[in-house]
């Protein structure tokens, strides 16, 4: 197998505690405790204003962690491809839908319609940043954050491209949230290169494992990695926090798990 | 690209329950397309229904991904020696070294759907049993293909809209290319619904009549639902690798509009501009393009104004939508193998239903079945949030 890696150049995240990526590594680090607090999405950045009125969670979330992580590297995405991992999309449109489909009038409203699609936040990130470059929008159920990173280090490798992974979850309202309990919503995104350069933070090397996923030390930490599958991230965003990274072991399906040396560049 | 091989595929439509009625029926140039009679929708449409999807449920073993889009799934994995030709594959590579990649757009949200109408009126809960990793969840018709077909590598859906299962096909060659598997299980798979069907009508983008792309009265699409599938290896030194190759694949995204393309098709242009190079041809080389060919107006024009601009007015294309029905996140695997079927049956499928072709669209949109000796054809597949996927197919030697 041809070695799977890539440099990461930028780094943006939003969660339940986490307002962006800095105030995210000092906690990770541990320069600071990490305080409960439900996460707060920003207005959607970028958007023209027909567009701003029909966005939900998932697009605020996801322009707020992209936007974070190719700012931080000074990159335009105009021309980065982006990955977008996600295990439910928008859970509060689905409800609507479903509500809607279950009463007697049946009339969908073409705005609830348009952003049901998997690929909403992508479609809208295209809008917002004008990147025409391709971008694909998966799932895995609890493995999506895995699945992201393995397509997006597939493109680093064979496109010889920056790529921008951005993954991210956010809550169902009842009655879908007692069978999908989401506490919050939480997103994380990744700018990876094909090379190093001077905004590299650190070099990722993949390989397959069957070591049990590392697990957060913070007790309430290690829940949102477990009940966020966005969140199964953290133990690398652990590694990334601190200044000298070794290896991480993170969830993926079933018997699988992907082992990432982490080396820091500075 | 390295080309690939697409050592088994099957695709079971409304035009047909496997490879030898759906080549029977684009033969007959016959489609699919009836008045809706599906669940309780009321809606003045044609749909392209798979009879007998729900006749018989999943063996027990699966019991927790029972809903109608894996019953589909399962329907179409017995037809062909699909899934003897994945064993013999996994048993050659090792399951782990055999990858799953798939497209829905709306895997089991039917299953939701009707959960919604047996919430407990007091509690608003959902009932008993229902399913959210089984049926509802995106990712429900991966991990129930991985197991059907006893897999153990990479599994995904790409859920990108009505481009989903043309992109499964570029995923998953870059993992080969990677080397993080050897094969790959590629395909699409989407069943009608009440989303789909209510949603298209609230966007006023579906006909009352069977579909006719390219035709000068188009007034729409026709839902169909379909599952598609591939078994994608490296063409050399496969042994027993058929006649049909993957060679080239191109995406890209419009960023103009959720669910409108820009109207000079740029978008689509630039997609099948890339495909053209991953293949290393040139236009001339392509002999057939199925169009996406949804049948709204817009889409269209958009679509045959980018064609015209890459490969010219003259080759000859046609959408075989008024079949099957655009089969949304299926529609990209079922044209591919249509496409497949083409090469190996050296034909051109006619675009059914379209009766006088819009003379304001610069193609040469094929109205009856062509014989010819295809060597690369073309395919595209768009989708909403401006998601644009080109394959190109060929014949080996």
């Amino acid at each position: 197998m041809r070695a799977l890696s890539a440099w990461i150049e930028g780094v943006g995240v939003l969660g339940p505690g986490f307002p962006d990526w800095p105030a995210a590594a000092r906690v990770l680090s541990g320069g600071a405790p990490w305080e409960a607090a439900a996460t707060v999405l920003p207005p959607p950045a970028c958007l023209p204003s027909a567009e701003r009125r029909r966005t939900g969670p998932v697009v605020r979330l996801t322009l707020a962690v992209g936007l974070e992580a190719v700012r931080s590297a000074a990159v335009d995405p105009a021309k980065v491809p982006a990955v977008f991992a996600s295990s439910g999309g928008d859970g509060q449109n689905c409800h609507e839908i479903c509500e809607t489909l279950a009463s007697a009038a049946r009339e969908l409203s073409p705005t609830r319609f348009h952003n049901s699609v998997h690929n909403a936040p992508a479609g809208y990130w295209g809008i917002a940043t004008g990147c025409t470059a391709a971008a694909n929008s998966l799932c895995a159920y609890d493995a999506s954050f895995g699945a992201g990173l393995i397509e997006a280090l597939c493109q680093v490798a064979i496109e010889r491209t920056r790529v921008l992974l951005i993954a991210y979850d956010t809550s169902y309202p009842q009655p879908m949230h007692t069978v999908r309990p989401i506490p919050d919503a939480f997103g994380v995104a990744l700018l990876l290169a094909p090379m190093a350069s001077d905004a590299a933070l650190a070099r990722l090397e993949f390989a397959w494992s069957e070591a049990a996923a590392d697990r957060m030390a913070d007790p309430a930490l290690e829940h949102l990695r477990s009940a966020i599958p966005a969140a199964r991230s953290l133990p690398l965003l652990a590694q990334l926090a601190r200044a000298r990274p070794t290896g991480v072991v993170i969830d993926y399906l079933d018997g699988k798990r992907i082992a990432l040396e982490v080396a820091a560049c500075h | 690209m390295n080309p690939l091989a697409l050592t088994s595929f099957t695709a079971t439509s409304a035009i047909g329950c496997g490879l030898e009625a759906t080549r029977a029926s684009l033969r007959a140039q016959r489609s699919g397309l009836a008045p809706c009679r599906f669940e309780t929708v009321s809606l003045d449409t044609c749909v392209g229904e798979v009879p007998g999807v729900d006749r018989s449920g999943l063996p027990r073993e699966f019991a927790e991904f029972e809903c109608r889009n894996n019953r589909l799934a399962w329907l179409a994995l017995a037809q062909d020696g699909f899934t003897a030709q994945v064993a013999a594959s996994a048993a050659r590579y090792g399951a782990s070294r055999v990858g799953v990649f798939l497209g829905t757009s709306t895997s089991g949200i039917l299953e939701t759907e009707l959960a919604y109408r047996r919430r407990d009126p007091q509690t608003g809960a959902l009932p008993e049993g229902f399913s959210y990793h089984g049926a509802h969840n995106t990712f429900s018709l991966a991990a129930f293909v991985q197991r059907a077909l006893r897999l153990a590598g990479p599994a995904v859906v790409i859920s990108c809209a009505c481009s989903s299962s043309a992109k499964v096909f570029a995923s998953a060659a870059r993992a080969i290319e990677a080397g993080l598997i050897d094969a790959a299980v590629v395909g699409g798979v989407d069943s009608l619904c009440l989303t789909t069907l209510y949603g298209f009508h609230a966007l006023q983008l579906v006909s009352r009549t069977p579909c006719r792309p390219f035709d000068a009265a188009r007034d729409g699409i026709s839902i169909g639902e379909a599952a598609a599938f591939a078994l994608l290896e490296r063409a050399e030194g496969t042994t027993n690798a058929g006649s049909v190759r993957l060679v080239g694949t191109g995406e890209s995204s419009d960023a103009y509009h959720m669910s409108a393309p820009p109207p000079d098709g740029r978008g689509a242009r630039a997609a099948m501009l890339q495909a053209l190079a991953a293949a290393r041809l040139e236009p001339p080389d392509i002999g057939y393009i199925n169009f996406h060919g949804t049948g709204t107006p817009s889409n269209d024009a958009a679509e045959g104004a980018a064609v015209a601009s890459v490969l010219g007015a003259e080759v000859p294309g046609s959408s075989t939508k008024g079949a099957t029905g655009h089969t949304l996140g299926a529609a990209g695997a079922l044209e591919a193998v249509i496409c497949a079927l083409a090469l190996e049956g050296e034909f051109m499928p006619a675009g059914v239903n379209t009766k006088q072709v819009d003379p304001a669209l610069p193609v040469t949109y094929l109205r009856e079945n062509r014989r010819a000796r295809l060597t690369r054809v073309m395919s595209n597949s768009f989708g909403f949030g401006g998601s644009n996927c080109c394959l190109i197919l060929a014949r080996a030697g």
